[in-house]
């Protein structure tokens, strides 16, 4: 599948470049894609490896132990196939809990290791298991409290009342979780 | 407002506080378990450089190439005809495969319809309730050498065409067209 994602972005990419005449902008791009990915990196090494020093502090204090174990009944429900006091269970309660409070790149450190974890518990590497689809599918419904950057940005252009679509955007989150969750259970059930 | 702005800018540093102070109560070596910490986390990022490399080059040559102009040309008189903002049809595209993108995109219409008319609170919506799904399918998946994802990317993609919905319908009926 993400092979046929990235096949589709290059190919398709230098194809409509070579029809529309921007096969300067295509070049570039190639050409400074990795330089940018570096860029990234760069930044996401120092707050990910800070996050990732506080996250530890949290598991060694057993912070993340009793935090996985409050969410136990959602988490026997969302991932029934990963026994109770898995480390898997700890780190994905760390990611749940990062993006929920909007700290994406704390989550990002904890939610890498959920894969690892949950890796350990599959048979066929190559292929997703029932946890991981799950687990990513909350993931990507993109559960949050509030997107503190749009905000800033809404108040930035000059908006009367910033903080008014928060409402709104839980309650559309909400919908977006509970949709992606009701489709991969019944989609894991069907396989 | 002021209370939402406050509040983002305290929950950093209390959630680190929180942490540290925990951790002392608990007679954790907090440095070194920092540091032990932090080791393991460049060495994710430098596990999953090659995937963001690959990742980044992809997005930015089908940007560069208008492909995704083109998909949003297709998909425009489709909304239109379902009653969905056609203004709104580039950044539903572009939030799955680049944020930044699609900030570039949240911020025009912004500066085009102003972020309290129906489209900017629609679109800011929309950016709150949708996630870059390509990118992070990738960064997880790739980072554990999982190749077949299943069904991850139609759920994912149902949860955010529902968004994307639940965006205009939620904002229509709360503030008005």
């Amino acid at each position: 599948m993400l092979n046929g994602i990235w096949g589709f972005f290059v190919i398709g990419g230098i194809i409509t470049g070579a029809f529309l005449g921007r096969m300067d902008l295509v070049t570039r791009s190639v050409i400074t894609g990795g330089k940018s990915a570096l860029e990234l990196a760069f930044t996401m090494a120092g707050v990910v490896a800070v996050w990732s020093g506080i996250l530890k502090i949290a598991e060694r204090g057993g912070m993340i132990d009793s935090l996985a174990e409050k969410l136990t009944p959602l988490m026997d429900f969302l991932f029934p196939s990963v026994p109770r006091g898995h480390r898997a269970r700890q780190y994905i309660a760390a990611n749940f809990a990062a993006n929920f409070l909007g700290l994406g790149w704390a989550a990002t450190p904890a939610g890498l290791m959920a894969m690892k974890e949950l890796q350990k518990l599959n048979r066929d590497k190559g292929r997703a298991t029932g946890a991981m689809c799950m687990f990513l599918t909350v993931n990507m419904s993109s559960l949050q409290l509030v997107t503190v950057n749009i905000l800033a940005y809404r108040s930035e252009y000059g908006s009367a009342a910033p903080a008014e679509i928060v409402g709104i955007g839980i309650a559309a989150t909400l919908v977006t979780t509970l949709v992606g969750v009701a489709a991969a259970k019944i989609l894991e059930g069907r396989a | 407002m002021q209370f939402l702005l406050t509040l983002s800018d305290f929950i950093i540093p209390v959630t680190v506080l929180f942490i540290v102070v925990f951790g002392c109560l608990k007679r954790v070596d907090i440095y070194e378990t920092f540091l032990e910490g932090a080791k393991e986390g460049l060495q994710t990022v430098i596990d999953i450089l090659p995937t963001l490399i690959g990742l980044i080059m992809a997005v930015e040559v089908v940007r560069a190439g208008g492909l995704l102009d083109i998909m949003t040309d297709i998909l425009r008189p489709a909304a239109e005809k379902i009653g969905f903002p056609a203004e709104l049809a580039p950044l539903s595209l572009v939030r799955l495969v680049s944020s930044s993108a699609a900030t570039g995109l949240l911020t025009d219409i912004f500066a085009n319809f102003g972020p309290d008319s129906f489209l900017g609170r629609t679109a800011s919506v929309m950016m709150s309730c949708t996630e870059t799904v390509f990118y992070t399918m990738s960064l997880y998946f790739l980072s554990v050498g999982v190749r077949k994802t299943r069904y991850t990317l139609p759920c994912a993609l149902l949860a955010n065409i529902v968004g994307v919905f639940a965006a205009v319908w939620l904002v229509a009926a709360v503030f008005g067209n």
